[in-house]
C-alpha cells in the first residue's frame, strides 16, 4: 500500500510497473489525482489548471483495467503499458463527453461530436482522461492569462504564470495532479510552459503526430504533443500519440521511431551537441544563462563535443511568426460565426443580418489577445500588403531551415535556453503585447522549420530561485535523438540535484492554504 | 511599409465581422502599430530569389480511395448549433432588405 502523497508523485513509467504488478490498482490511482485536484485546484487562490474534470468516465476507465487485470489472460496481457495511468488533455483539443472550451467564451458549453484522434489513441491505450486543462484563449498567448476562463497560477508561485498557452497542462503536471497531459505546440505552448514549471515538454516533428480534432490556431504552425514530469514518460506518451494518420492530410506518412528505446539509451558520448549563437546570452536572465552553461558542462564531461553554431536567420523568426501564425489564425477562426456552434449574440438594435450578428457574436465571443491577432492577419493578409507581410515571412520561414539544416550539418542535436527568462507575474506583461511575445524567441523556430524540440527542466535560477528550462532541438524526423539526450542529461542533473527538480518545490497544499488565509 | 492607424483598424474589424467601440478602435490601432513596426524588418530579410515556404514539411497529392467514410447525422452536426429548424442550420436574413 503507498501514501496517496507519495503515489501521485510516481512518474508515468513507475506506475505503469505497479499497475502491471498489481501493487496498485487504477481506480486507486485515478482516485488519488482526483482528490489532489479537489485539494489543490479549486477556490481563489488554487492553481486553475482545470477547466472540466471527468471524474465519473475517468474512474469507469480506471474500474474496466482494472477489472481486465483482474480477470488475467489474453486480455490482460493485450493491456497498453500506460493502460490505467491517467492523463489530463488540453482544453483545444476535442473530445466527446466532456466540453470544448479552448478557453474561449465563444465555444462555452459546446460538446463536440467527435474525438480528436490522439484521444482515440488515449482511450485505445484505456488512459482515464482526469480533464480538461486551461489555456490562453485558442492557444494565443504565453501566459495563460488570455483564459476567458482566469489564469492558471504556477505551483512553485501562485502569483506568477505557468507560461502559456499550455499553461493548465504544464501546472497540473508540476502540481501533481496528473502525471501526463497534452499539449499543443504552435510557437512554444508546450515547451515555455514546461520550462517555468520545470516540467517537461517536447514538440514533435511537424506532421508525426495527427493534428485532427485539435482546433486550429495556424495549421502550418501547430503540433500536438506530450506533457510530463520526465523525459521517459514523455517518450511514453509520444509513442501513443504518434503515427500516421489519414484524416490529417498533412500527417507523415512515416513509422514512428521507437522513442522509448531512445530515451533509455544512456549516453551521449561521442554526439555532437550545439550552441545556437543567437538563442542566448543578450537579453536572457543571468540565473537562464547560468544553469545553460551548467547543462553545457555536464553534457561535456559524459563526452559530448560541444561546438558553437550560428542561425544569423533567427533573428527574423519571431517577426515572421507574428505575421504567419495570425494570418492563418484569422483565417481559421472565421468558422466561429455564430452559426454553426457556440455563442451566438444578437445586435442591440439596427437591422437583424447575419453579418451584424456574426460581428456581434465575434465581438463578444473573443477576447483581446483572439481579436488583436485576427486584425493583425486580415492586415497581413490584405490586398496591397500580402507580398510585404505574409510573402516576405515565408521567405524567412526558408531563411530558418536553412539555417537549421547549416547548423545541422555540424551538430547532431542543438540546445539553447527554453525561454529568456523565469516565470513572471501575474499581470506583469499583460498590457504590453509585444513583451509577451518575446517569450517565444527561443522556441518559435522550430515551429517555423518543423522541426522538434524538447523542454526539460535545468535547474532553479539563482535570482528568483525559479525554474529554468534547457531547449533541445533535432532535424526534422529525428525526435528520437530528442529523448536520447533529454533523459541522459536529466538523469546527470538529478544525480547533481539529489532527486526531480519538482522535489524542491514548495509544498503546494500549505501553498494554496496560506493563500486562503491572506 | 505604412502604419497602421484607426481607420484601417476599423476597416479590418469589418472585414473580420467583429464589432468594436470607438474606445476599442483607439486602442487597437495603438497595440497594432508597435507590433506591426516591430516586424517590419522581416520585408528586408529575404532577397527575391529565396523561394517561400508555406508549409514545413510538404506533403503533394495527399489522395484516399474514393469511399464514403464517417460522416455525421444530420442531428450530431446540429448538436452544437445556436439554432436549427428542419434539420438545418437557422440563421437571421443573409441580406439586409431595408
Amino acid at each position: 500500500m503507498t501514501d496517496n502523497n507519495e503515489l501521485i508523485r510516481l512518474s508515468a513509467a513507475r506506475l505503469a510497473e505497479k499497475l502491471a504488478a498489481g501493487e496498485v490498482t487504477s481506480v486507486e490511482v485515478t482516485q488519488a489525482y482526483l482528490d489532489r485536484i479537489a485539494a489543490v485546484d479549486g477556490g481563489e487562490r488554487g492553481v486553475n489548471a482545470f477547466l472540466h474534470v471527468n471524474a465519473e468516465e475517468a474512474l469507469a476507465v480506471a474500474a474496466e483495467v482494472d477489472a481486465i487485470r483482474a480477470a488475467g489472460g489474453a486480455e490482460a496481457d493485450a493491456l497498453h503499458v500506460l493502460a490505467g495511468v491517467p492523463i489530463a488533455v488540453k482544453d483545444l483539443i476535442v473530445t466527446v463527453g466532456q466540453p470544448t472550451t479552448a478557453g474561449s467564451k465563444i465555444l462555452e458549453g459546446w460538446h463536440s461530436p467527435y474525438d480528436a484522434t490522439v484521444v482515440e489513441r488515449l482511450r485505445a491505450a484505456k488512459m482515464p482522461i482526469l480533464g480538461k486543462t486551461n489555456l490562453d484563449e485558442f492557444a494565443m498567448g504565453s501566459s495563460t492569462e488570455h483564459s476567458a476562463y482566469g489564469p492558471t497560477r504556477n505551483p512553485w508561485d501562485l502569483d506568477r504564470i505557468p507560461g502559456g498557452s499550455g499553461g493548465g497542462s504544464a501546472a497540473a503536471v508540476a502540481a501533481f495532479e496528473a502525471p501526463l497531459a497534452l499539449g499543443t505546440d504552435t510557437g512554444g505552448s508546450i515547451r515555455q510552459p514546461g520550462a517555468v514549471t520545470g516540467t517537461v515538454g517536447v514538440k514533435p516533428t511537424y506532421g508525426s503526430v495527427s493534428r485532427y480534432g485539435a482546433i486550429a490556431m495556424a495549421s502550418s504552425l501547430d503540433q500536438i504533443g506530450p506533457v510530463s514530469r520526465t523525459v521517459l514518460d514523455s517518450a511514453l506518451l509520444h509513442q501513443v500519440i504518434g503515427g500516421h494518420d489519414p484524416r490529417d492530410s498533412t500527417s507523415l506518412p512515416d513509422p514512428l521511431a521507437d522513442l522509448v528505446a531512445a530515451a533509455k539509451t544512456g549516453s551521449v558520448e561521442g554526439m555532437r551537441i550545439g550552441i545556437i549563437k543567437e538563442l542566448h546570452g543578450e537579453g536572457y536572465q543571468a540565473g537562464v544563462e547560468n544553469r545553460f552553461n551548467d547543462s553545457l558542462e555536464l553534457l561535456r564531461e559524459a563526452g559530448a563535443e560541444i561546438v558553437e553554431v550560428s542561425c544569423p536567420n533567427f533573428q527574423y523568426a519571431l517577426g515572421a511568426y507574428y505575421l504567419i501564425m495570425p494570418s492563418e489564425a484569422s483565417s481559421n477562426l472565421a468558422k466561429f460565426d455564430g452559426v454553426r456552434y457556440g455563442l451566438r449574440v444578437l445586435p442591440e438594435d439596427g437591422p437583424m443580418t447575419i453579418e451584424r450578428v456574426m460581428g456581434a457574436t465575434r465581438a463578444a465571443g473573443f477576447g483581446d489577445e483572439v481579436k488583436r491577432r485576427i486584425i493583425l492577419g486580415t492586415y497581413a493578409l490584405s490586398a496591397g500588403y500580402y507580398d510585404a507581410y505574409y510573402g516576405s515571412a515565408q521567405k524567412v520561414r526558408t531563411l530558418v531551415q536553412r539555417d537549421f539544416d547549416a547548423a545541422f550539418t555540424v551538430a547532431d542535436v542543438l540546445i539553447s535556453p527554453t525561454a529568456p527568462t523565469t516565470a513572471f507575474r501575474l499581470g506583469e506583461k499583460l498590457d504590453d503585447p509585444l513583451a509577451m511575445y518575446l517569450n517565444d524567441v527561443a522556441t518559435i523556430p522550430a515551429n517555423l522549420a518543423g522541426v522538434p524540440g524538447l523542454s526539460l527542466p535545468g535547474g532553479l535560477a539563482d535570482e528568483d530561485g525559479l525554474p529554468v528550462g534547457i531547449q533541445l532541438l533535432a532535424p526534422a524526423r529525428e525526435d528520437a535523438r530528442l529523448y536520447r539526450v533529454g533523459a541522459v542529461l536529466e538523469s546527470l542533473l538529478e544525480a547533481k540535484w539529489g532527486g526531480p527538480l519538482l522535489a524542491q518545490a514548495p509544498a503546494l497544499g500549505e501553498l494554496v492554504e496560506a493563500k486562503e488565509a491572506k | 511599409m505604412a502604419a497602421i492607424n484607426r481607420d484601417d483598424v476599423a476597416h479590418l474589424a469589418r472585414l473580420a465581422h467583429i464589432e468594436m467601440s470607438a474606445q476599442e478602435l483607439d486602442r487597437m490601432a495603438g497595440e497594432l502599430a508597435v507590433i506591426v513596426d516591430s516586424v517590419k524588418s522581416v520585408s528586408q530579410a529575404a532577397g527575391d530569389d529565396v523561394p517561400a515556404t508555406s508549409h514545413p514539411i510538404p506533403l503533394n497529392n495527399v489522395f484516399r480511395e474514393d469511399v464514403v467514410g464517417h460522416t455525421f447525422t444530420a442531428e450530431q452536426a446540429l448538436s452544437g448549433a445556436p439554432d436549427s429548424d428542419d434539420n438545418r442550420f437557422k440563421v437571421p436574413a443573409i441580406l439586409d432588405e431595408a
